[in-house]
C-alpha cells in the first residue's frame, strides 16, 4: 500500500521550503554585522527570505489535491540505511494548514523586529531563521526521527532568541522554557526506538497500520502525550508559557504563541491518535477533563492580569485548551475544528503579541495601567487591536468564532455536560478581552476618559507597522467570513484519522473492549 | 608498508627526543609537532587497506584496526593544531612534551592492533606511563600541589588497574589456557554462560578499561587529574586515550557478546552508577574543567549501555559514540584554550558574554555543550540514539529509560555554559582575537559535530564494516 502521492511540481517543494530559510541562515551569517544602515540590510534581507519561502510555499496550498487523505508532495531518500532511517517529507490536510501558518507568519514576525530588536540584529535574524526551518521540518516530516531531530532542534534557537533579546528575567524564562520541553520529551525517544524496534519502521504512515496491543499503545500514547501536553501547554504543564511569553521579546512571542504551541496539537493528531487509538479512547476523558480545566483555568487567570502580555499568555492557555478540547472528543467536526482553531490562534495571538510588542516599543511597559487611555493618540492602532480582540474571544465574522464553534459543537455531540462546561471559558474570554481594550482606549487616572496621551506624541502607526497588522488582519476576517478552503483542505485527512481510529479500536479484542469499557465508564462517573 | 603508521608516529617521538637534548623554541617544537601529525595521519590514511597477521598471532592488521589508527591520528592532530603553543607547559619542558605525547599515542596506535592479552597491556602501559610522566609537567605558581597531587592519583589507580587487569587476564588464563584472542574467540562464547570464573576475569580486565575511560567505580582520578594538569594535558587525556581504551573495550566486548547474563546485569549496573554520579557531580562544579571531568564520566556510562546491548548494532553504535565524544570534546577545550591565554583553568565567569566577546568560540562552546547533552541535529544525538537503539533491541528497557532521565538531567549543566556563554554579561568585555587558523579550526569542529549529526550514514557504514572483521570474529555476534 503506497502513502505517498511524490511531488509533480518542477522542483522539490517540500525541501526548498526547507532549506531557503537555513541557506538564508547561512548567508546571513556573512553579511556585514554592524548596526544602522547595515542592521537594516540584515533586516530586509530576512524579510526578502521570509517572503521568498512563502512564496515557494504557496503552490503546497493552490496544487494540494483535497480528494485524497494521502500525504502530497512527497519527497523520499534514503538517509541511514543501516538503519532503515529515511529522510521523507510531505503534507496532508492536517499539516498543510500548519506550514502555510508558519511560511506566512514567519514574514510578520521580521517585520515586527525592525524596531523591537535593538541590538544584535545578525544573530536574531539567523535564530529566526533557523526557527523556521525546525518548525516547518516538524511539520512536514513523515520520519519519526527526523520528526524528532527537528522537534529537539528548536530548543536551542528558541531558547537563544529569548535569552538573549529577553526582558528582565529572561534568564530564568528561557532555562524553564528549555527544561519544560526537554524533560517533557525525554521518553519521546524511546518509544520512538520502542516503535522501530516493534514495527521494524520509522515511517509515520507505516506505523499507523501496526495493530499495538493494548499495553504498548498506553505506553505509547502517555510517553509521547507528555512531550505534547507540554508544548500545548495543557494544566498543569503550563507554566512555563507565561514565563517564557512574557521575557521573550514579542517576535519571539510571535514565533512562541503563533507556531509553537501548534506542535503539540500537530502530534496529538499525528501520532497519538492514529499509532493508539485504543489508548487514547482508553485516556480521551481524562484528556477532555484536562482540557476544561485548561479553559477555565487559562480565562480565569487571564482576568486578573494587570501585565498585557501575560494576559495574552493565559488566554492563550485557555485556546489551546479549546484545541485539545476538540482533538479529544474523536469526532470529525472537533478535530477539524481544532486544526482551524490553531490556525486562528496562531494568527490571532500572534497578531496581539505584535500588538503588545508595539505598545511596549513607545511606552516600554508591559503594564495594562501604564498602556491606557490611548484612544486619542493611537487610532489606527486601537482600530486593529480592537479587531484582533475580537477575533480572540471569538465574535462571529472573525476567525475564531469559526473554529470555536466547531469544538463547542463537536463537544455538545459528545455530552452536553462538556460543552456546558466549556461555555464559561468562551464568556471569560469576552470578559478579559473586552476589559482590556476598553482600559486601552478610554481608561484615565481620573476617571473623565481625557486621556492622558493625545496625537502630538507621534505615537501612531508607521506604513510597516500598518502592513504588518493589516496582513494579520486579512486573515482574520477571511477565515471569519468564508472558512470553506480551510475546511476543504481538511475534510479528507480527518475523515481518514477518524476511520483509522474507529479502526483501531474494532481490531482489538474483546476482552480489551471490557477494560476500556470499565475504566471510560469510571473516568465518565468522575465528571 | 603495513606499519606505516606505527613507525612515523615512532620516528616522530624520537626525533622529539633528540630534540630535547638540544634548544629550540617553544614555537619551532610546535610546527614541528603539527607537522608530525599531520604525517601521522597522512600515515594512517595510506595504510586503511592492508590487512594481517604478524608477530606470532599477536599483532592484527585488519579494518578495525586501521580505522581507530586513523581516528587517534586526527584526535592527536586535532590537540596539537588547536593549542596555540603549550602554554601551560613549562617553556624548558616542551620537547619531552611532545615526546611524550607522541610516544603515548604510538602505545595506543600498537593497542588498536594488539590481538593478545599481554600484548594489550604492554601497549596500554606504554600508554599509560608516558601519560603519568606530563602530567606534573605544569608551570610553577598554578598551584603546584595540585599537579602533583593529580598524577599520583593517576599513577596510584592506574598501578591498581593494570594489577585488576592482570590478575583477572590470569582467570582467563587459568580457565582457557591460551592468552590469544582469536583462540578466546572460539572458546569464550560456550564457556561464559556457564562458568562464573570466566565472568570474575572479564569484570576484572574490564576495571583496567574502566580506569582509562574513567567509568565508575575507578572515576576517582578524573576530576582532580583534569583540574590540576596543564589545558593541553587535559585536552589530550580527555580524548585520545578514552579512544583507546574504546577499541580495547570493543575487542575484549566482541569475546562474550551477549553470552552471560550476569556479565552484562553488571556493565548495565556500573553503566547507570556512571551516568548518575557523574551527571549528579556535575550539576555543582564551578570549574569548567571539572565539569568535563564529571561528564566523561556520565559518557562512559552512555557508551556502556552499547557494550551492555552486545549485539553487532551496540559495538557498531559504541565506536560511533567515541568518536562523537571525541570531537565534542574537542570542540569544549578549542574554547578552554583561548579562554586561557595563560593556560590557568576557566571558571564559569570567565566564559560570561562570551558571545559579546567572540561569537566564533561561543557558537564552538553552544556546538560542544548542545552535542554532549545530546540534542539534535548534533553527532552527540546520533550516539545516544544509535547506542539507545541497540539497548532497545534487547529489551534492556530500564537501563535505557534511567540513561534517557540521565540524558534530560545532564542538559542542565550543559545549558549552564550556553547560558553562561549567552545570557551572562560581564563588565570587561575584552574582546578575544582569533588567528584565522583557529577560527577555521572551530568552524571545522563546528562542521563535524553538525555534519556527522545530519548525515551518519558513512560513519556508521565504517564502523560497521570494520566491526565485522575484527579478529576474534564474533561468533558471539551471530
Amino acid at each position: 500500500m503506497d502513502f505517498l502521492i511524490y511531488n509533480t511540481l518542477n522542483y522539490p517543494v517540500i525541501s526548498t521550503v526547507l532549506l531557503l530559510p537555513l541557506a538564508g541562515a547561512i548567508i546571513t551569517l556573512f553579511l556585514p554585522g554592524g548596526t544602522g544602515k547595515q542592521a537594516s540590510i540584515q533586516k530586509i534581507w530576512g524579510t526578502l527570505v521570509t517572503l521568498v519561502t512563502a512564496a515557494a510555499a504557496l503552490p503546497l496550498f493552490f496544487r494540494f489535491d483535497r480528494s485524497s487523505h494521502l500525504y502530497q508532495f512527497a519527497e523520499r531518500h534514503d538517509w541511514l540505511p543501516a538503519l532503515n532511517l529515511e529522510y521523507v517529507v510531505g503534507v496532508d490536510g492536517i499539516s498543510l494548514l500548519l506550514v502555510m501558518l508558519t511560511v506566512l507568519i514567519m514574514p510578520v514576525v521580521i517585520l515586527s523586529s525592525f524596531s523591537y530588536i535593538g541590538e544584535r540584529h545578525k544573530e536574531f535574524i539567523v535564530s529566526t531563521l533557523l526557527m523556521e526551518t525546525v518548525m516547518l521540518g516538524v511539520f512536514v516530516s513523515l520520519n519519526t526521527i527526523l520528526f524528532f531531530v527537528f522537534w529537539e532542534a528548536m530548543l536551542v534557537p528558541m531558547y537563544l532568541l529569548i535569552a538573549i533579546w529577553g526582558g528582565k528575567q529572561k534568564d530564568y524564562a528561557a532555562v524553564k522554557f528549555f527544561l519544560y520541553t526537554l524533560l517533557g520529551s525525554v521518553f519521546m525517544v524511546i518509544t520512538l526506538i520502542f516503535i522501530y524496534v516493534k514495527t521494524g519502521s520509522f515511517f509515520i504512515p507505516h506505523i499507523m497500520e501496526h495493530p499495538f496491543g493494548l499495553e504498548a499503545q498506553v505506553l505509547i500514547f502517555l510517553a509521547l502525550a507528555l512531550a505534547f501536553a507540554v508544548k500545548v501547554p495543557m494544566f498543569p504543564l503550563h507554566t512555563w508559557l507565561p514565563a517564557a511569553h512574557v521575557e521573550a521579546p514579542a517576535p519571539g512571542s510571535v514565533v512562541l504563541a503563533a507556531v509553537l504551541l501548534k506542535m503539540g496539537g500537530y502530534g496529538f493528531l499525528r501520532f497519538c491518535i492514529p499509532m493508539a487509538p485504543a489508548a487514547t479512547q482508553l485516556f480521551a476523558p481524562a484528556f477532555i477533563i484536562i482540557s476544561l480545566i485548561s479553559i477555565l483555568a487559562g480565562g480565569y487567570l487571564a482576568l486578573g492580569q494587570t501585565d498585557l502580555k501575560k494576559l495574552i499568555a493565559y488566554s492563550s492557555v485557555g485556546h489551546m485548551g479549546f484545541v485539545t478540547l476538540g482533538v479529544f472528543v474523536l469526532s470529525a467536526t472537533g478535530i477539524q475544528g481544532a486544526i482551524i482553531q490553531m490556525v486562528n490562534h496562531g494568527i490571532t495571538s500572534g497578531a496581539l503579541f505584535v500588538c503588545a510588542g508595539l505598545l511596549y516599543e513607545r511606552t516600554h511597559s508591559r503594564e495594562i495601567a501604564d498602556n491606557s487611555a490611548l484612544g486619542k493618540a493611537m487610532p489606527v492602532f486601537l482600530s486593529f487591536f480592537v479587531l484582533f480582540s475580537l477575533s480572540a474571544f471569538g465574535f462571529p465574522g472573525t476567525n475564531s468564532f469559526v473554529g470555536e464553534m466547531m469544538i463547542l459543537v463537536a463537544a455538545f455531540k459528545a455530552h452536553p455536560l462538556i460543552g456546558a462546561t466549556a461555555i464559561p471559558g468562551a464568556v471569560l474570554a469576552a470578559a478579559y478581552m473586552l476589559r482590556l481594550t476598553q482600559k486601552m482606549i478610554w481608561d484615565d487616572d481620573d476617571g473623565h476618559g481625557h486621556g492622558k496621551h493625545d496625537k502630538t506624541k507621534g505615537w501612531d502607526l508607521n506604513p510597516r507597522e500598518i502592513v504588518t497588522l493589516a496582513f494579520l488582519g486579512l486573515f482574520v476576517l477571511w477565515i471569519g467570513l468564508a472558512p470553506a478552503p480551510l475546511l476543504e483542505v481538511t475534510q479528507e485527512s480527518v475523515a481518514h484519522l477518524v476511520n483509522q481510529y474507529q479502526a483501531g479500536i474494532d481490531a482489538l479484542p474483546q476482552a480489551h473492549h471490557a477494560l476500556i469499557w470499565s475504566m471510560a465508564e469510571f473516568l465518565k462517573g468522575l465528571i | 608498508m603495513q606499519f606505516l603508521t606505527e613507525y612515523t608516529i615512532l620516528i616522530s617521538a624520537l626525533a622529539f627526543f633528540a630534540m630535547s637534548l638540544g634548544k629550540f623554541s617553544p614555537s619551532t617544537l610546535r610546527q614541528a609537532a603539527l607537522a608530525a601529525a599531520v604525517a601521522a595521519v597522512a600515515a594512517a590514511a595510506a595504510s586503511q587497506d592492508y590487512t594481517g597477521v604478524y608477530f606470532f598471532n599477536a599483532y592484527s592488521i585488519e579494518p578495525f584496526s586501521q580505522v581507530f589508527k586513523l581516528l587517534l591520528c586526527i584526535g592527536l592532530l586535532f590537540v596539537i593544531a588547536m593549542s596555540p603553543g603549550l602554554l601551560g607547559v613549562k617553556e624548558r619542558l616542551n620537547a619531552e612534551y611532545y615526546f611524550f605525547l607522541f610516544l603515548s599515542v604510538f602505545g595506543l596506535v600498537l593497542m588498536a592492533s594488539a590481538a593478545e592479552f599481554l600484548t594489550l597491556v604492554l601497549c596500554l602501559e606504554i600508554s599509560s606511563f608516558s601519560v603519568y610522566v606530563i602530567i606534573p609537567f605544569r608551570r610553577k605558581g598554578r598551584g603546584l600541589r595540585a599537579q602533583m597531587e593529580a598524577a599520583l592519583k593517576y599513577m596510584m589507580f592506574g598501578a591498581l588497574a593494570t594489577g585488576l587487569t592482570l590478575y583477572g587476564i590470569s582467570y582467563v588464563y587459568g580457565i582457557t589456557h591460551t592468552t590469544y584472542l582469536n583462540e578466546l574467540a572460539t572458546i569464550i562464547p560456550g564457556l561464559i554462560s556457564t562458568s562464573p570464573m570466566l565472568v570474575i576475569g572479564f569484570t576484572l580486565i574490564l576495571c583496567g578499561i574502566f580506569f582509562k575511560m574513567a567509568m565508575f567505580p575507578l572515576h576517582f582520578w578524573a576530576p582532580d587529574v583534569y583540574q590540576g594538569a596543564a589545558n593541553e594535558t587535559t585536552t589530550f587525556v580527555a580524548t585520545i586515550p578514552k579512544v583507546g581504551a574504546a577499541v580495547l573495550l570493543l575487542r575484549i566486548a566482541v569475546l562474550f557478546g551477549q553470552g552471560s547474563d550476569l556479565l552484562t546485569l553488571i556493565i548495565s549496573v556500573l553503566a547507570v552508577l556512571s551516568m548518575t554520579v557523574g551527571n549528579l557531580s556535575a550539576l555543582v562544579q564551578n570549574d569548567v574543567k571539572r565539569l568535563l571531568a564529571y561528564s566523561s564520566i556520565a559518557h562512559a556510562g552512555y557508551l556502556m549501555v552499547g557494550i551492555a546491548a552486545g549485539n553487532g548494532e551496540g559495538l557498531t553504535a559504541v565506536s560511533f559514540y567515541i568518536t562523537a565524544y571525541l570531537f565534542l570534546n574537542l570542540a569544549c577545550f578549542f574554547v578552554i584554550y583561548h579562554l586561557a591565554p595563560q593556560g590557568s583553568n576557566i571558571r564559569f565567569s570567565d566564559i560570561r558574554g562570551l558571545y559579546k566577546r567572540s561569537p566564533v568560540l561561543a557558537a564552538v562552546l553552544a556546538a560542544g555543550a548542545v552535542g554532549l547533552a545530546g540534542i539534535p541535529p548534533t553527532v552527540g544525538f546520533m550516539g545516544k540514539f544509535l547506542v539507545f537503539v541497540s539497548a532497545v533491541r534487547q529489551e534492556m528497557y530500564p537501563l535505557v529509560i534511567l540513561a534517557v532521565i540521565n540524558a534530560g538531567v545532564s542538559a542542565f549543566f550543559y545549558l549552564r555554559l550556553i547560558r553562561a556563554a549567552y545570557t551572562r554579561d560581564t563588565e570587561k568585555q575584552i574582546t578575544l582575537h582569533l588567528s584565522p587558523f583557529s577560527k577555521c579550526l572551530g568552524c571545522v569542529l563546528v562542521a563535524v559535530i553538525l555534519g556527522m549529526g545530519l548525515f551518519p550514514g558513512p560513519a556508521t557504514d565504517l564502523f560497521g564494516q570494520a566491526m565485522k572483521n575484527v579478529v576474534p570474529l564474533a561468533s558471539a555476534l551471530q
